[in-house]
This record gives structure tokens, C-alpha cells and sequence, in this order.
């Protein structure tokens, strides 16, 4: 459903990766990995349609992605390092303009379900600047608790900042994300056991190790 | 869509409402720029009348001016611009929801306040009203073409006196017709013609720099 | 003739190739300013007539005139290019654009000089608040306002492509400012102290500042495609055949 074709970026100077393809199905689940600086946030905004690759192309259902992109944007969730909450209003609040802005219902009972998914409906009338890093992970996680019908979701590092039983909860939702038929991209630092049908891995630094050798 | 743009709305008039010392930070300012005028040229009555309505502009257009740093660069501080970007709804929707907030936080009060300040400088009651309609007309085309300087200057070093450099020269017509428009009250000519201008030019801009602005955010945010 | 055998234009819009091109082409372009504002000069000290009323200080008129239509035609040009590299994502016709904008401002930097000299001895004052001094300093905002942007961001390409936005915003603005410097300037100066009163033209003076205008125009070329090759070289620095070229003058 969402296929990359020899895509290649560019940052400045430096190529960051070079030629990569790959093909992600449903119900699968890729995992870019790499160090620091090897390319994946950049790799990860490609994926939105956030920067266009210097070659290459991304394609969805078999059409161009730059062509459809507000098509291919309703069917997709990211969540990337910046929580995207607005100091100065509530969880709930926040939560409703997220889905009222992705063209969701956005009532409060709904919202608050979403909440209590990750531990933190008691936070909902509560500003987000007064809530910890960890609260504000999860009411941003929570995003995803009001979006099993989105198909693709895209995450950058979803598991920092979060406490053992956050990590357990979010690795429930993505198992019956993908058992749904739903697709997830990821990076993270962590090993975390996500049950799929097939794992795919990029590997960015062993990319750009085997392009040099080539 | 529509819906898109209530909530786009909704969500800053809310946070503009929660940070109320901003907003009348501005108005403050146009107060006191507009102050400074007849300390700077001496208080002689006829000297201030004629002035009026380029000062009362001139300060309009700079108030306006500063407010621009919190269009946009606060919401790519904490990423939800980028989750804009992402909506799936238009994107010259959402920015022309943020632009509506940005004038009525930042435009609208300097448009109520002006006429007090006009009486300052002893404008003539018909001045007065044609002033209001000037600004009122005018102060949005000030936010739209702001917004396309602002999202230009997205997250750039030195941004805030940037984005004067970019936009001041672009002000130009509108304050020539605003403040035009309230000296050909003063002096009997009417100002029919130059309030119709402005119409057009916001006719204009209402057309283009939504979409200016959204090609700027998206350059901004590769 | 098959396809690989016909002639494209295209091969010149990689840096790579548009480089030594831009090298050969230089040098002509530079003779030809050299020779046309020579003869532009000669006939505006020489063979223009001494005008009735203002004697010969409006001789100045013949460099103001040239160097506002080219201050003004550099922004279009500036803009056309930059749009271009924007639309096809092209990246030598931004670095085109980039290059345009120091001439540019040069040229409106040129016309608001000698307007200035032009009115001390006319009408004994530095400064005249006409629409065309007053549009050319708002142009001279904007070139500095291009340059400005694409100085302040780091990244080479989202600064092509900011300072397109502007280019084009400013495209469609100049008229409006124009036309509005223009409504100021009548609304507010009765007995007109303007540029316009000029001395009616002879054709010889027409002449004249047609070739001035040539001369600065084949000038434009030269110093843009002088300019350009140094921002060639600057972009492309981490490629191999700049290298090869850096390291062969060195």
C-alpha cells in the first residue's frame, strides 16, 4: 500500500541516503533505524509529505503521493518528537482540535476515552503546561487511541518519555492497530517487543554502508 | 472545510483570549507611538490635523507589524503547525482561519481605538468615520500580506526585524489609500475613490496571500 | 536525425555546463557595455543640444533614465527566473535570480543617486519626494528585502525558494505600488517639482539614453554571469569536477 521507490535525500550537502525502496503492506510494520543524524526524521517526514526527496518517489495505493497529498494526509497519523500541544489549553481541548482539524468527531466523551486509553483523563481539564513530559507524551499518544480507522501511522520515537505501563499500553494499541489491517512506521532507540505479522527494517546506517561499498 | 476553518479560529481566539497581556501589549503600543507624534512635532493644532492621518496609520501599520511574530512562530515552536500542515483539509483554509484571529485579536481593537486617538489630534467627526472604515478595511489586508512575510521567516535567525524589512515596502499602497482616504475627508474631496481601492486591494490580497502564505509554510517547513 | 543527436537548450540548465558557457560568454558581453556606454556617454556630454531652461546639469537625465528602466526590468527578470526555479525546481535559474538582485539594486541604488544630483542644481534640493524617486526607493527596499531573506536562511535551496515567494509577491505588488506612489505624488504636490518635467526629447537624447540603456543592459549580463559562476562554484563545492576546477586554477 505505501511503496517507496530508490528515494533519495539530500540535507544541505550531505546525501543522507540514496536509492532506498521498500514496499510496506498491511498489517506490517517497518522500523527505521539508524544513529544519530543518519537520516530518519527525514526519512519519516518524507513518509508525510513533509519534504520531498531529492529523487525518487513515494507512492500510495499505487498513486504519487505529491499529487494526492491532502487525500494521502487524511489517511495518515503522525506524531513526530514535538508533542504538538498548545501550552495554554487544556488535554481535552487539545485533543478536540487535533481531531476536528483531521476531519474526526470531536466530542468530549470520545476525547476523553482517548485519555483514559493512556492513564490521563484526570488531566483533561488541566493546561498543558502544567502537566509533566510524561503526561504530555501520553495526551499526545492519545491522538492515536482516536485513530484506529486512520491506516497508516507514522511515529518518530513514540516510546520516549513514557513509564513502563504508558510503553505496555501503546504496544497493545499498535498490536491491534496492525492486526486491524493497519500499517505503523517507527523509529525508536528502544527494544520493544510489537507483535506484527512481518517486521520490516531499514537500516539507514547499513545503507548508506552497503551504497559506498557498491 | 468550513469546519476546519471555525476550529482553526476558535483555537486562537481562545489562546489569544488566555493571553490577554499580548494582545493589549499592542494596543498599548499604537497609543503610545501615536503619543509621540505631537512631543516629537509640537503640539500646534492645524500642524497636528494635517498629520493625523499618517500617524494614526503609520502607528496602525506598525502595531500590526510586531504582532506578526505570534502568527505562526509559536505554533512551529511546539510542532502543531506542522500538524497543520498535515490536516488532510486545505491548507489556504487553515491559514486564512489563523489570519481571521490574527485581525480580530491585533487589527480590530486598533480600528476601535483610533477614533479616540483621532480626537487627540482634533479630526473633524466625518474624518473620524471615514479613519474607521480605512482601518477597518485596510488592517486585514495588513495581517494577509503579514502572513506571507511571517512564513517566510519561519524559524530564521533574526527574524523579527526581517519580516519589517520584507513587509513595510509592501504597505505601501495600503497606507497611501488609508491615510489618503481620511486627508481627502478632512479636505472636502471625498474618499469614495481610495476606500474603494482599499476594497479591491482586499478583494486582492483575500485571493492571493492565503495562498502565498500556505507555498511559504511549506518551503519553511522542509 | 535521432534523438540522442538533436541540440537541447536544456543541457545549459545544469551548473555543471553553464558554467564554462557563462565563462566564454563574459568577456563579449563586457566589450559590448564597454563600447555602448562609451558611445551613449559621447553623445550625452557631446551631442545632445544644451537644454533651453535647464542648462547642462540635466545631463544627468541620461544615466537616471537608463538605470530606472533597468532597475525596474531587473526585478521582472529577477522574478521570472526565480519563478522558474521554483515551478520546474530547477537549481541554476534560482541561482540566476540570486545573482540578478546585487545589480538590481545597484541600478535603483544609480537612479535614486543621480536624481539626487539632479535636483540640487534644478531645484536646489537633495531630495524630491516625486513618484519616481519615491518608487524607486520602495523597489530599492525590496531588492535589499530579497537579499536580505536569502542571507538569513542557512539552508541554500528553502532560501531559492523563500526568496521566489517574495520575488513573485513583489512582481505582482510593483504595479500596485506604482500606481499608488503615483496617486500620492498628484494628490499631494500641486505646482509639480517632478522628474517628469523633463526637457521635451530631441531625438538625439532618445538615442542617447537607449544606448546607455543598451550598455547597462549588456553590463547586467556581464556581471550576472560573472556572478553567477562564483555562486556555481560556491553551491557545487562538494562536487567532483569543482574540485577538478578549483584545484587546476589553484
Amino acid at each position: 500500500m505505501l511503496e517507496a521507490r530508490q528515494l533519495e535525500c539530500t540535507r544541505g550537502e550531505r546525501v543522507l541516503f540514496r536509492d532506498l525502496s521498500f514496499w510496506l503492506g498491511r498489517g506490517q510494520l517497518l522500523r527505521v533505524a539508524g544513529a544519530n543524524g543518519s537520516g530518519k526524521t527525514s526519512l519519516l517526514r518524507i513518509m508525510c509529505g513533509l519534504l520531498a526527496p531529492s529523487a525518487g518517489e513515494l507512492r500510495w495505493q499505487g498513486r504519487p503521493i505529491r499529487t494526492e497529498r491532502e487525500e494521502y494526509c487524511r489517511n495518515l497519523v503522525f506524531i513526530g518528537h514535538l508533542n504538538a500541544l498548545k501550552d495554554d489549553l487544556t488535554a481535552l481541548e487539545n485533543l478536540q482540535v487535533a481531531a476536528a482539524l483531521g476531519g474526526k468527531p470531536s466530542d468530549a466523551q470520545r476525547m476523553l476515552s482517548g485519555l483514559d486509553r493512556f492513564g490521563v483523563a484526570h488531566c483533561a481539564a488541566l493546561p498543558a503546561k502544567v502537566l509533566s513530559q510524561g503526561q504530555r507524551r501520553r495526551v499526545a499518544l492519545a491522538k492515536l487511541a482516536l485513530a484506529p480507522a486512520v491506516p497508516l501511522w507514522i511515529l518518530d520515537e513514540p516510546f520516549s518519555a513514557l513509564d513502563v505501563g504508558a510503553v505496555v499500553e501503546l504496544e497493545h494499541l499498535l498490536a491491534a492497530h496492525l492486526a486491524s489491517g493497519g500499517m505503523v512506521v517507527l523509529t525508536t532507540h528502544q527494544e520493544v517487543q510489537v507483535v506484527a505479522h512481518a517486521v520490516l527494517r531499514v537500516d539507514l546506517d547499513m545503507h548508506a554502508a552497503a551504497l559506498l561499498a557498491a | 472545510m468550513i469546519r476546519a476553518f471555525g476550529w482553526v479560529l476558535r483555537r486562537d481566539l481562545m489562546l489569544a483570549f488566555r493571553r490577554r497581556g499580548d494582545v493589549v501589549n499592542a494596543l498599548v503600543f499604537f497609543v503610545i507611538v501615536v503619543s509621540l507624534f505631537p512631543l516629537g512635532v509640537g503640539p500646534e493644532a492645524s500642524q497636528l490635523r494635517n498629520m493625523a492621518p499618517g500617524v494614526l496609520w503609520v502607528a496602525a501599520l506598525l502595531a500590526c507589524m510586531l504582532s506578526l511574530a505570534r502568527l505562526f512562530a509559536p505554533d512551529h515552536q511546539d510542532g502543531t503547525l506542522e500538524q497543520m500542515l498535515l490536516a488532510g483539509e486545505p491548507l489556504v483554509v487553515l491559514v486564512l482561519g489563523k489570519v481571521a484571529a490574527h485581525w480580530l485579536v491585533s487589527g480590530l481593537p486598533l480600528v476601535l481605538m483610533a477614533p479616540l486617538l483621532g480626537l487627540q489630534f482634533d479630526l473633524p467627526g466625518d474624518a473620524l468615520g471615514v479613519l474607521c472604515v480605512s482601518l477597518l478595511i485596510g488592517t486585514p489586508i495588513l495581517s494577509l500580506i503579514g502572513a506571507v512575510a511571517a512564513a517566510l521567516t519561519l524559524g530564521v535567525r533574526g527574524s523579527g526585524v526581517l519580516v519589517s524589512l520584507l513587509v513595510l515596502p509592501l504597505y505601501v499602497p495600503v497606507l497611501v489609500f488609508g491615510a489618503g482616504s481620511v486627508g481627502a475627508t478632512a479636505s472636502g474631496t471625498g474618499a469614495e475613490a481610495h476606500l474603494l481601492l482599499l476594497g479591491g486591494f482586499l478583494t486582492l490580497s483575500l485571493v492571493l496571500a492565503p495562498w502565498a502564505s500556505a507555498a511559504a509554510l511549506r518551503i519553511a517547513m522542509e | 536525425m535521432t534523438k540522442s543527436e538533436r541540440f537541447s537548450w536544456f543541457v545549459f540548465s545544469s551548473p555543471q555546463t553553464f558554467y564554462p558557457l557563462a565563462g566564454k560568454l563574459q568577456p563579449w558581453f563586457a566589450a559590448a557595455a564597454a563600447l555602448l556606454c562609451a558611445v551613449g556617454l559621447y553623445i550625452s556630454f557631446f551631442v545632445a543640444p544644451t537644454d533651453a531652461q535647464q542648462g547642462e546639469s540635466y545631463r544627468i537625465i541620461f544615466i537616471h533614465v537608463p538605470a530606472a528602466w533597468m532597475s525596474m526590468f531587473l526585478y521582472l527578470v529577477m522574478g521570472f527566473w526565480s519563478g522558474v526555479g521554483l515551478v520546474l525546481n530547477t537549481r541554476l535559474s534560482s541561482m540566476v535570480a540570486t545573482a540578478l538582485a546585487p545589480t538590481g539594486a545597484l541600478f535603483t541604488f544609480i537612479a535614486l543617486w543621480t536624481g539626487a544630483l539632479w535636483g540640487k542644481p534644478t531645484w536646489g534640493t537633495w531630495w524630491v519626494w516625486d513618484a519616481r524617486l519615491t518608487s524607486e526607493l520602495i523597489l530599492l527596499f525590496l531588492y535589499i528585502g530579497f537579499m536580505a531573506l536569502q542571507a538569513a536562511i542557512d539552508d541554500p535551496r528553502r532560501a531559492d525558494k523563500a526568496g521566489a515567494v517574495l520575488a513573485l509577491v513583489g512582481v505582482v505588488n510593483i504595479p500596485i505600488i506604482y500606481f499608488s506612489v503615483q496617486w500620492w505624488s498628484t494628490l499631494h504636490q500641486g505646482a509639480s517639482v517632478s522628474m517628469k518635467s523633463a526637457p521635451t526629447m530631441a531625438a538625439t537624447m532618445l538615442l542617447g539614453m537607449l544606448i546607455m540603456a543598451l550598455g547597462f543592459w549588456m553590463y547586467s549580463i556581464a556581471a550576472v554571469l560573472a556572478r553567477v559562476r562564483s555562486i556555481i562554484l560556491e553551491r557545487e563545492r562538494h562536487t567532483d569536477w569543482v574540485a577538478e576546477e578549483v584545484g587546476a586554477r589553484a
